[in-house]
């Protein structure tokens, strides 16, 4: 109705000039709407203490004196935790009991990650793969979160949640082929490293630009919420992307529209070389919540306890009531942002060693399970062992694999490849015809 | 109720009146409202002469796809999303004000036949719409998502280009949003001023992975738009908003397509080809007429209807035959999309020299927009057959390759043009993209 009023107002003064009679109608309505006197004059009685605001925008009280809303950013929305850093429960009644092979489970995903990144992170430094980011420090967030999903629950992810995927049950091949760009890279060698993607898995393939999954992980959840199959959203970002407009959108579209999702937050402190206090002036991301009318939490991302119960409370309560979650989790990038970057150009070896040695989410689940003795010394060394081998074995079969057939350039721009692509591709085959000895042929698929 | 709609789409005539738009004048519209005075709407009436700036042509009553119905364009857009809406129990539709109709009355009726759960109001915010619509797209809906104005689709730039467009071919064919349309109303209507006349499509062209489509009245329009949304492609279509009800057809009630990058020949003629798309192809069948009537000059009339993929066959083909093009489009001149065909066409045209074959004629390429006829009309004299058409049936020079590629620099690409009138009310110099009042 509003709507209708204000655009009347905007537009309908020039159209309606064309007919007399509809220059008189708009006339009129505006005269309505003119200010009078006698108007105010024939206003009904009322009390002003008793009063409420009737805006269409906002409704509380009235107050009668100045008062600016203070941000809270001094105490701070809390952080939710269940473990403390030597991997002691805090709350017994918020431990999540999981079993023993679930925790061993947790615990091996999360190493399994570690050595998967060491190796890739220096095989790039070996020159051998083009790019790498590693997850270092944030492995609680990840295997946390995707262990308290349903499977069938669609992800879209930034690209600093490879756990997640791991978690899935991706297979190490494929997260190598993918940073190899071979053959068997379900991306076709499209995109850098870490762009990785699953559709059996239900994870939507990795986008460089920043935040443009939020609106669409949106989407996605009212789609799923139509479908009617309790299937759920989750949507990773970190705070650096937080800042994007499409963030903003897509928090104000799950909010009003309704949709089954959980906004997952990494705030791992930085985004490339920016502090947190250069993104944001609030408190974090989740105090942003509120703003939206949004269901939200903060949680000590560094224990996957806390992680699991409040992503597995999300997760039920998004579907049931068909509402989006805004979950922080607090965490550290303990690597650099990626191999372009070297981060003591703007962080001391100090502050990163804290996290490293005093609250790393890796060592506090092996506190855990050390103190109810399920993982003893022979097991981390046999496991070390064992996972070094399996990631190393993926390495090599992936390094030894061709690339993809050059035709894939032009595949999948379309459903069908169009006219001017076919002319496009027989064009670069003239070309590599003609200038063969410049290009490495017998790496690429035949 | 219709009051935006109404201003958007009565054309000109209107245009006395528009100063107070944006002005502090506002508070006292009421007051400059009533006191119209009879002179006011005389001076209405003499304006009118130039309201219309073409006069429309309807299509003939399609006979192949069933019944028909009287319907403008917006009616034969809300046709179409009512045969969507009622054969696809995942499609939606979304945008800023589409549950009581939208701002050009395009869903009219729709929440209430199909509930609000299918048509809805989206906060506002472009980006947000369309990165909406591409997850409701990956997750198995079909998604139409409605941009208010395509002057307003900037902020959604980077979820079409970087998103929409790349989404299967950055997942190796995993995940697509093929199942998302995006309408837009689009183009001059002569008093929409800076922000609610342009034609972006030059700017999504660029872009592999899209679908542009652009009709140029109701019977087209329902076919075209029912095939981007049946197509397993992202599609921007663009509504010519000046014809949403200057344009009135007899339009099949039932579900048809009209195939995608298919361009059509609306009139064959033999000396100059013509090529257009959206409201220009009323322009230049005018200019069809004016041609043949005062210079005995047959034209070819193509609408293009799909700019990506664009029908390069069908525009190449007429060229080789008639030996002359002109492209006329609403948008900027430089990096415009006629820019784009008239460098495709000399590039077939060289091979077409190379290979030896006789040809008897000079090619001129003008790009070049305009929504007046006697502009189109006096350029096209002027810059194409003036010079050419005493040399009908002679041959050109000796060396047809020189010829050719000394006549693309003068008139190729980027050609600049005269400023062009696009309604009475409006001067539409073509670079920088200026508007200024008359
Ligand atoms: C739209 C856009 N702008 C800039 C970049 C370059 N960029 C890549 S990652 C990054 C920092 C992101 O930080 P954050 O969201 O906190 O994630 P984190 O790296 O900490 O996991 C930037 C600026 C980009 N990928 N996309
Ligand atoms: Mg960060």
């Amino acid at each position: 109705m509003a709507t209708v009023r204000v655009m009347k107002k905007m537009y309908g003064v020039c159209s309606h000039a064309i007919r007399q009679t509809t220059v008189l109608k708009a006339a009129r309505i505006l005269q309505q709407r003119e200010f009078s006197v006698n108007e105010a004059l024939r206003q009904q009685q009322f009390n002003s203490s008793e009063e409420k605001p009737q805006f269409p925008g906002a409704s509380a009280e009235f107050i009668d004196h100045l008062e600016f809303i203070q941000p809270n950013v001094i105490s701070g929305i809390p952080v939710y935790r269940v473990m403390d850093r030597a991997g002691q429960i805090v709350n017994p009644s918020e431990d999540p009991q999981l079993s023993k092979e679930t925790v061993v489970n947790f615990y091996q995903k999360m190493t399994l990650l570690n050595t998967m990144d060491r190796i890739l992170y220096e095989s790039q430094r070996q020159g051998r793969i083009s790019f790498y980011m590693t997850n270092y420090g944030e492995e609680g967030t990840h295997i946390g979160s995707a262990a308290a999903l349903d499977p069938n629950d669609l992800v879209f992810g930034q690209y600093r949640e490879a756990g997640v995927l791991m978690f899935r049950g991706f297979p190490l091949d494929l997260f190598m082929a993918q940073c190899y760009a071979n053959a068997d890279d379900l991306g076709k060698g499209r995109q850098m490293p870490v762009h990785y993607g699953c559709k059996d898995l239900n994870f939507v393939t990795i986008s460089s630009p920043l935040a443009t999954q939020i609106p669409q992980a949106a989407g996605a959840a009212y789609a799923a919420k139509r479908e009617n199959t309790n299937r759920a959203v989750i949507c990773y970002f970190g705070e650096g992307a937080a800042s994007e407009g499409d963030a903003h959108a897509g928090f104000n579209f799950s909010a009003t529209l309704e949709c089954p999702i959980i906004f997952f937050c990494r705030n791992n402190g930085y985004a490339i070389s920016t502090p947190t206090n250069e993104q944001y002036r609030g408190d974090g991301i989740a105090a942003r919540g509120p703003g939206y009318g949004m269901m939200s939490i903060r949680v000590d991302g560094n224990g996957v306890f806390a992680v699991y119960n409040a992503t597995k409370e999300a997760r039920r309560r998004a579907v049931a009531e068909n509402q989006p979650f805004l979950i922080e989790a607090m965490t550290y990038r303990i690597g650099h942002h990626s191999t372009s970057d070297d981060s003591s150009a703007y962080r001391s070896v100090d502050e990163v060693n804290y996290w490293d040695k005093q609250d790393h989410p890796i060592s506090r689940l092996r506190h855990y399970m050390t103190a109810r003795s399920w993982w003893s010394e022979d097991d981390e060394r046999s496991w070390r062992k064992k996972s070094r081998k399996t990631v190393m074995e993926a390495f090599e079969k992936a390094e030894k694999r061709s690339k993809p057939h050059p035709d894939l350039m032009f595949t999948d721009v379309y459903e069908e490849m169009t006219p001017n692509l076919v002319k496009q591709k027989e064009a670069m085959w003239r070309h590599l015809q003609q200038y063969k000895e410049h290009y490495p042929m017998d790496t690429f698929t035949k | 109720m219709a009051a935006a709609a109404r201003f958007l789409l009565r054309g000109a005539g209107s245009k006395a009146y528009i100063s107070n738009v944006n002005s502090s004048a506002q508070s006292c519209l009421g007051t400059s409202l009533r006191k119209l005075s009879p002179s006011c709407l005389s001076q209405t009436k003499t304006q009118k002469k130039h309201s219309s700036h073409f006069t429309y042509h309807p299509d003939p009553v399609p006979s192949n796809y069933g019944p028909t119905t009287k319907m403008n364009l917006f009616q034969s857009v809300t046709s179409a999303l009512d045969n969507t809406l009622a054969s696809d129990p995942t499609a939606v539709i979304f945008g800023e004000d589409v549950a009581f109709g939208g701002v050009f009355r395009c869903t009219v009726g729709l929440r209430d036949k199909y509930g609000k759960d299918r048509v809805f109001n989206t906060p506002l915010c472009e980006q947000g719409i369309v990165g909406f619509g591409i997850g409701a797209a990956v997750a198995g809906a079909t998604a139409i998502a409605e941009i208010q104005f395509a002057d307003y689709i900037y902020p959604a730039f980077d979820q079409i280009v970087n998103e929409a467009a790349k989404y299967r071919y950055r997942s190796g064919n995993m995940f697509d949003c093929g199942n998302l349309t995006i309408r837009a109303p689009w183009g001059c209507v002569g008093h929409g001023s800076l922000y609610h006349s342009q034609s972006p499509e030059a700017f999504f062209a660029h872009c592999p992975g899209l679908k542009i489509v652009i009709p140029r009245g109701p019977v087209q329009c329902k076919g075209l738009l029912l095939s981007c949304i049946e197509d397993h492609n992202p599609c921007i279509f663009f509504e010519p908003k000046i014809l949403y009800r200057a344009a009135v057809e007899q339009v099949p009630t039932e579900a048809y397509t009209i195939p995608l990058s298919q361009a059509e020949v609306l009139q064959e003629g033999s000396d100059v080809t013509l090529v257009a798309w959206g409201t220009q192809i009323h322009v230049l069948r005018e200019v069809v007429t004016m041609a043949q009537e005062k210079l005995g000059v047959s034209c070819e009339l193509i609408d293009l209807q799909t700019i990506l993929p664009w029908d390069t066959e069908t525009v190449c083909k007429s060229v080789a035959k008639t030996g002359r093009l002109l492209i006329s489009h609403e948008a900027p001149v430089t990096g415009g999309f006629a820019a784009e065909i008239s460098s495709t066409v000399q590039e077939e045209q060289v091979e077409v020299f190379r290979s030896g074959q006789e040809i008897d004629q000079l090619l001129t390429f003008t790009c070049f927009r305009a929504n007046n006829s006697e502009v189109v009309y006096s350029e096209l004299l002027r810059r194409s057959l003036s010079h050419h058409f005493s040399h009908l049936g002679t041959r050109p020079g000796k060396d047809p390759v020189f010829n050719h590629l000394v006549r693309k620099q003068h008139l190729g690409r980027g050609c600049p043009s005269a400023p062009c009138a696009t309604t009475d009310c409006y001067f539409w110099f073509n670079e920088p993209s200026l508007y200024m009042r008359g």
